[in-house]
């Protein structure tokens, strides 16, 4: 390589770089959801604690039959979390408190942008244009990565598979349901309409509008509808959403805006790099023959 | 006075007549109502109406404007503030047994204008009412089972076989 063409390259792969860093709406570009993207409205302040979404989930989704029964209101003692088993829980919160307990059911909250897709290496997640966020378990080699990137704490794993263990979370009924258009089996099963389903666009218009028309009943904030990019669950709440079990410190970032900027230089770096030390190392080995250039070519390397 | 006869009249009149319509709607409500007829998961039960009537007395209660006297919400009376009462005063007849169908969903989104966008479902408008009243009143029942007996496919939804959760912390 000629000295003039590495100081060439050099010059635009620099150039490359600093576009790619300064054009940062590029970079960290946000994808709001897809426009037809389905969603569940839940409404806490509606939910009686019954237990049948988690009795449905477990009927739609074939699980393992539950340890105990699913009238069996002893469960709220502790705080419990999805896993490979139930795919959705319900939680009581506030149980002393004057507009008490409010229950609170937890499940995947299916995300714009979810960070268990963009940590899956073998990308056995799909965010599907009706707004699931769904796997492929025969891809999955039990990683794990997606448990740990969930902000939620959702996916759970099926540890007592010896020999195939996977990664399991709510799929929002997509192979049963949501594909043909029906609401998942919970909303479905909901006695008191607690969730309601329909378009996400839709809910957050029909949240709002709940909390207009009843101040007193709600705190005015649709949880879901920002934070992280936006989920396809959103939630209503009598009080603030600390206090029902709701991690408020997520921020309205969705998690692939932290690792976006990185990953994106990535591939130039792989494509810069090569030439760059290739460059580099005929130098080195040209200079016995030309001393005089060593200097020069030291500056352009800063 | 022979000048305040025709008021009178007149008044007591109106009154019969505005008092008419929900006389006979009350007079043609039925005294048990078949509730839950297709239920699977728990069975039909007979829901007893006139004792309700005797209760509450006030069909507005839990027929909103359809029936009764006229609304007093501030919020409602803005439309219905001289609502005359419907010839369908059932829940059914306007709670959609069915509210998150692919073809409601899509009427909802069609119709822009409708004001009830947020209609309840059948379900959970009644769920809402009962329980909502039998909470608030502290009277009437509130369990699932209180209203409702659970089937034998509804025993095996709720895996009711399994032991409730203490009895099996104290096998661990």
């Amino acid at each position: 390589m000629k000295r003039r063409n590495f100081l060439k390259a050099c010059i635009i792969g620099g150039a490359t770089i600093s576009l790619g860093k300064t054009n940062k709406g590029w970079a960290a570009g946000s994808f709001e959801g897809y426009p037809e993207a389905m969603g569940v409205l839940v409404d806490t302040t509606r939910c009686i604690g019954c237990r049948s979404c988690e009795a449905a989930c477990n009927k739609e989704q074939k699980l393992p039959e539950p340890e105990t029964n699913f009238q069996d209101k002893r469960v709220f003692e502790e705080e419990r979390r999805p896993d490979a088993k139930a795919y959705t829980v319900v939680n009581e919160f506030e149980k002393k408190e004057p507009g008490g307990p409010v229950y609170r059911k937890v499940q995947c909250n299916h995300c714009n942008e979810p960070a268990c897709l963009t940590s899956c290496f073998v990308n056995a997640y799909t965010k599907t244009k009706e707004g699931a966020v769904i796997y492929n378990s025969k891809v999955c080699v039990g990683c794990r990565n997606c448990m740990i990137a969930c902000p939620f704490n959702i996916p759970g794993y099926s540890y007592d598979s010896v020999t195939n263990p996977v990664v399991k979370k709510c799929i929002l009924c997509y192979d049963t349901r949501l594909k043909v258009g029906k609401p998942p089996a919970c909303v479905d099963i909901c006695p008191q309409e607690a969730l309601t389903f329909g378009h996400r666009a839709d809910l957050i218009k029909l949240a709002h509008e709940r909390i207009r028309e009843n101040p007193d009943r709600y705190y005015d904030h649709v949880y879901g509808e920002k934070e992280l990019g936006g989920t396809s669950w959103l939630y209503l709440s009598r009080t603030s959403f600390d206090k029902i079990g709701f991690d408020t410190t997520l921020g309205n970032e969705p998690i692939i805006s932290n690792v976006k900027e990185f990953l994106g230089m990535v591939p130039m770096v792989l494509s810069i790099w090569p030439a760059l030390f290739s460059g580099i190392h005929l130098l080195s080995k040209g200079k016995q023959d030309d001393h005089g250039e060593h200097t020069e070519t030291k500056q352009e390397d800063h | 006075m022979p000048s305040y006869k025709p008021l009178i009249f007149g008044a007591l009149f109106l009154s019969i007549s505005a008092s008419l319509p929900m006389a006979a709607s009350c007079m043609s409500a039925p005294d048990t109502i078949t509730l839950n007829a297709n239920g699977k998961l728990f069975k039909p039960f007979a829901f007893n109406h006139a004792k309700h009537i005797q209760d509450i007395k006030e069909c507005s209660d839990c027929h909103h404007h359809t029936t009764g006297t006229l609304v007093q919400n501030p919020k409602c009376v803005k439309c219905h503030a001289n609502s005359s009462p419907t010839a369908v005063v059932s829940c059914k007849g306007c709670h959609s047994s069915n509210p998150f169908s692919p073809e409601a969903l899509a009427e909802k989104r069609a119709e822009k204008q409708r004001f009830h966008l947020d209609k309840m479902g059948l379900k959970g408008a009644m769920h809402q009412n009962c329980i909502g009243c039998h909470t608030k009143q502290a009277a009437g029942p509130t369990g699932c089972q209180d209203c409702h007996e659970r089937s034998q496919a509804g025993d095996a939804f709720y895996n009711s076989d399994k032991a409730p959760a203490h009895l099996s912390h104290k096998e661990h």
